[in-house]
């Protein structure tokens, strides 16, 4: 992040996700929470670092509901608040997410959700957040750079203290992601202290004055699609062009237009929508009378095209609509997708051969690099572990964090994915209508996030699968934020940690134990013995994330231990490159090898090696 | 409100008309500096009056995998990704992925190529005996996406030469800069590197850069 974030002017170069927190600082945000998920996690992890200086309250909740809950109950009190999270963390919190809306709020509050189109960091669905706003009535902004995010913050937050009711903005990872110069205006110091007005009944959402306040949201929609009309966030570009044909886009797609465009060198009118819930239905309706070809360019599903067709029957019944009928629905789309389009509805040429390049780039073979746990990570060792231990007709339940990485071969210990904390949810079902054994592999983070509630209905309902929880100390994927297990908040204080045994011990666990997961023999015994238990088992494989503890020993000017392969005693029988898929293990000639460079000396290699072959680097 | 446009009324901003984006892709493996390469360039763009966009990406993707990174600069970025075809230059912390990158370049565009000669080698190649291709293989096959493709052992010279194994990305960025491969003049980038790099580390880094300038 850029040194100078906290300037009242000047400009910098930020990303997306940056922006969004800069935008909320310059709105006088008192208030700001989170889960951490690609692509979102970096507007939570930029109010970390500043929120100290900057004067205002952030934390990291132990899920998105409560991130969600505790943002509201800011915005209740008084104080400007936002929720920030990816979109599966917006499913999360969606529970609270609906009555959020009906009961409204009293000072600003923003939700910001993130969506992944081509789940780039995304091991569970393609989904297109934009139907919450539909769902929820919630009005929707969709920027799309980096100087947009902070702008169309701002206007969020004042969008929402006008209509007392939260205000959406929608990301995709490309927006998130992308860096861009963002010019500052003045931080407004915002309120951090406010007072809940136990006399507002409109948060008391109850029958039958729900039903009030769900009229008086459509009612609030038709205010709402009146400021649609008119904001600047819905412009038309290129307006003085006479062309038979416009193009209507937002958000990442944006730009893809307007680069294709530029290649082709046409200057077709583009409607470019900021605010995309609710839509200007008017403006559209004006901009499509006159055309005989409307192209709408979006990403994932077809909402606003078949809000096109719709006005367009009214509008202009002639109107050649293009849409998904060229573009496809799964995927990010990119200027090849878009100008690949264009060519093929306008009949322009352009110089570059993309079929030509393409089917030239589909020769060259290149073997795939897929992403793989680090060298020295404590879950590889639990993985070989658990498969050493297990029959071959155990179930693995798979969860959502590093461990993910599992799924892949050799390690394959990922037999299903799912959502957070779904490990054990489903591994309780398996074993209730078959006789299979199973393990549930859930991370620290993700214990805390879904976990529990799995936990007490395995215990309750009385199943007996083996719950390993990979207790890395940190959350890892997402770009190491704090969790409850660390005794550490978002700002940095301390707290106090929550024991993840005493957790599963106080919910009625009574196979409990704490392995470090680097003793293999210990790991493999203890995995065995409980797999036979009539009972639910837990094993927390409790070892720091081999990147922290890297870090901690180049700070401390200490070297971690490095493993070799003697060539003369290694028989090449592979065990340490098949078995355990380590980046640092490599083929050498007629013998394994270690790529000293790669290792960080976890010593799993050297406990696994049948012929005593590996050492450590004197 | 202005979000758009660029404030052309800033000082600094004094592209003419005439002068053509710049597109540079960054590849490599998570941990190798990529991100910072690229960031580092961003910044010198923006330092010689530009508009920039970079597109990166996070989380599961890094772990191990590919990292493409792309950088576009000049009077007005829209899209943060190259196109297919389309890149100016393409600098690759490692071989294989230097092939992989050959999507982005093209002997219209007249791509240039530039990458470390260092391996790592994939686990698809480990366990499904796939081979690495040669770095002779690499390079003929890059002929046809580029005008010119220079295979350079930056880690091994990087390694040898200096106190740093983790500064060979900017030995890279030297070395285009000397070759005049990339269009920024070398004071900016070094004020890149002064405004993304750590302070304890700017002096070392800031050395190796020029070791790469002054690589023939």
């Amino acid at each position: 992040m850029a040194g100078n974030f906290l300037a009242d002017k000047g400009k910098a170069i930020l990303l997306g996700n940056e922006a969004i927190a800069r935008g909320a600082l310059e709105s006088g945000i008192g208030f700001a929470s989170t889960y951490p998920g690609t692509p979102s996690s970096e507007i939570g992890d930029t109010f970390a670092a500043v929120a100290k200086d900057a004067g205002i309250y952030f934390e990291y909740s132990v899920n998105e509901k409560v991130a969600l809950e505790a943002a509201a109950g800011a915005g209740m009190s008084g104080v400007r608040s936002m929720v920030s999270f990816k979109q599966f963390g917006l499913n999360v919190a969606s529970d609270s997410f609906f009555p959020a809306v009906y009961a409204g709020t009293k000072a600003g509050f923003v939700i910001v959700v993130a969506d992944d189109p081509n789940c780039w960091s995304s091991g569970q669905s393609e989904q297109d957040g934009r139907y919450y706003s539909r769902m929820g009535h919630i009005p929707m902004l969709e920027p799309s750079n980096p100087q947009e995010c902070k702008e169309f913050t701002k206007l969020a937050f004042s969008l929402s203290e006008k209509f007392k009711m939260p205000v959406l903005i929608r990301l995709t990872t490309r927006v998130s992601h992308t860096k861009g110069i963002v010019r500052f205006e003045k931080i407004v110091k915002g309120k951090t202290k406010g007072k809940f007005d136990k006399n507002a009944y409109r948060f008391r959402n109850f029958p039958p004055y729900l039903m009030d306040v769900h009229r008086k949201l459509h009612e609030n929609l038709e205010k709402l699609k009146a400021i649609s009309e008119k904001t600047e966030l819905n412009l038309i570009l290129n307006k003085g062009g006479k062309s038979d044909m416009g193009i209507i886009t937002f958000g990442a797609s944006f730009n893809y237009v307007m680069d294709s465009l530029d290649i082709l060198n046409l200057k077709l009118p583009v409607l470019k929508l900021g605010m995309t819930y609710p839509l200007p239905e008017k403006k559209i309706k004006d901009f499509i009378k006159d055309l005989k070809t409307i192209f709408v360019v979006e990403e994932l599903e077809a909402l606003i095209e078949e809000k096109v067709r719709e006005l367009a029957k009214d509008a202009n019944p002639q109107i050649k609509i293009n849409g998904k009928d060229l573009l496809p629905v799964v995927g990010e789309l990119n200027v090849e997708k878009v100008l690949t389009a264009l060519m093929k509805i306008t009949g322009e040429k352009n110089k570059i051969d993309l079929k030509k390049h393409l089917n030239l780039f589909n020769k060259l073979k290149i073997p795939v690099r897929k992403p793989m746990l680090c060298p020295g990570c404590p879950h590889r060792a639990t993985f070989y572990a658990a498969k050493v231990a297990a029959g071959h007709d155990t179930v693995f339940g798979g969860d959502v964090g590093c461990y993910i990485l599992g799924v892949f071969p050799p390690l394959d210990t990922q037999d299903f994915v799912f959502s957070m904390g779904a490990s054990e949810g489903i591994v309780h079902g398996i074993m209730k209508v078959t006789d299979q054994k199973a393990i549930a592999f859930l991370g620290d983070s993700t214990f805390f996030h879904a976990g529990l509630p799995g936990l007490v209905n395995i215990v309750y309902n009385k199943s007996n699968p083996l719950v390993i929880l990979l207790d890395n100390r940190i959350t890892a994927m997402t770009g190491h934020q704090p969790n409850p297990g660390m005794g550490k908040t978002g700002m940095g204080d301390e707290t106090k940690p929550i024991s993840i045994e005493d957790a599963a011990k106080g919910l009625g666990v009574r196979n409990v134990k704490v392995i470090n997961p680097y003793n293999i023999r210990e790991m493999i015994e203890n995995i065995k013995e409980f797999l036979n238990k009539p009972e639910a088992s837990v094993i927390v494989a409790r070892a720091e994330c081999r990147l922290l503890t890297i870090r901690k020993a180049r700070k401390e000017g200490r070297k971690l231990p490095v493993f070799e392969i003697d060539p003369k005693k290694c028989k090449n029988c592979e065990t340490c490159l098949i078995q355990l898929g380590c980046p640092a293990i490599t083929r050498g000639k007629g013998v394994c090898r270690i790529e000293k460079d790669l290792c960080n000396g976890c010593s799993v290699c050297f406990q696994i090696c049948p012929n005593q072959a590996i050492r450590v680097v004197k | 409100m202005l979000c758009l446009l660029p404030d052309m009324s800033e000082p600094g901003y004094t592209c003419g008309e005439m002068m053509k984006d710049f597109n540079l892709v960054v590849v490599g493996i998570g941990g190798q500096g990529v991100l910072t390469l690229a960031n580092i360039v961003a910044e010198a763009a923006m330092k010689e009056g530009m508009d920039v966009k970079t597109s990166e990406l996070h989380g599961l993707a890094q772990r191990g995998g590919p990292i493409p990174c792309h950088v576009r600069f000049g009077k007005k970025i829209y899209s943060s990704l190259v196109m297919a075809g389309q890149a100016d230059l393409v600098i690759s912390l490692e071989p294989l992925e230097a092939l992989r990158a050959a999507y982005y370049g093209s002997k219209e565009k007249r791509t240039v190529f530039v990458f470390d000669t260092w391996k790592i080698i994939p686990s698809s190649i480990l366990t499904q005996k796939e081979t690495y291709p040669s770095i002779k293989e690499i390079k003929s096959s890059l002929k046809k996406f580029s005008s010119r493709a220079v295979a350079l052992d930056a880690s091994e010279f990087v390694k040898k030469n200096t106190e740093s194994v983790v500064s060979t990305n900017v030995y890279l960025l030297g070395y285009c800069v000397g070759k005049k491969f990339i269009k920024l003049k070398k004071s900016s980038i070094v004020e890149g590197i002064k405004k993304v790099i750590p302070e304890k580390y700017f002096e070392m880094n800031k050395r190796i850069f020029e070791l790469g300038v002054g690589r023939r």
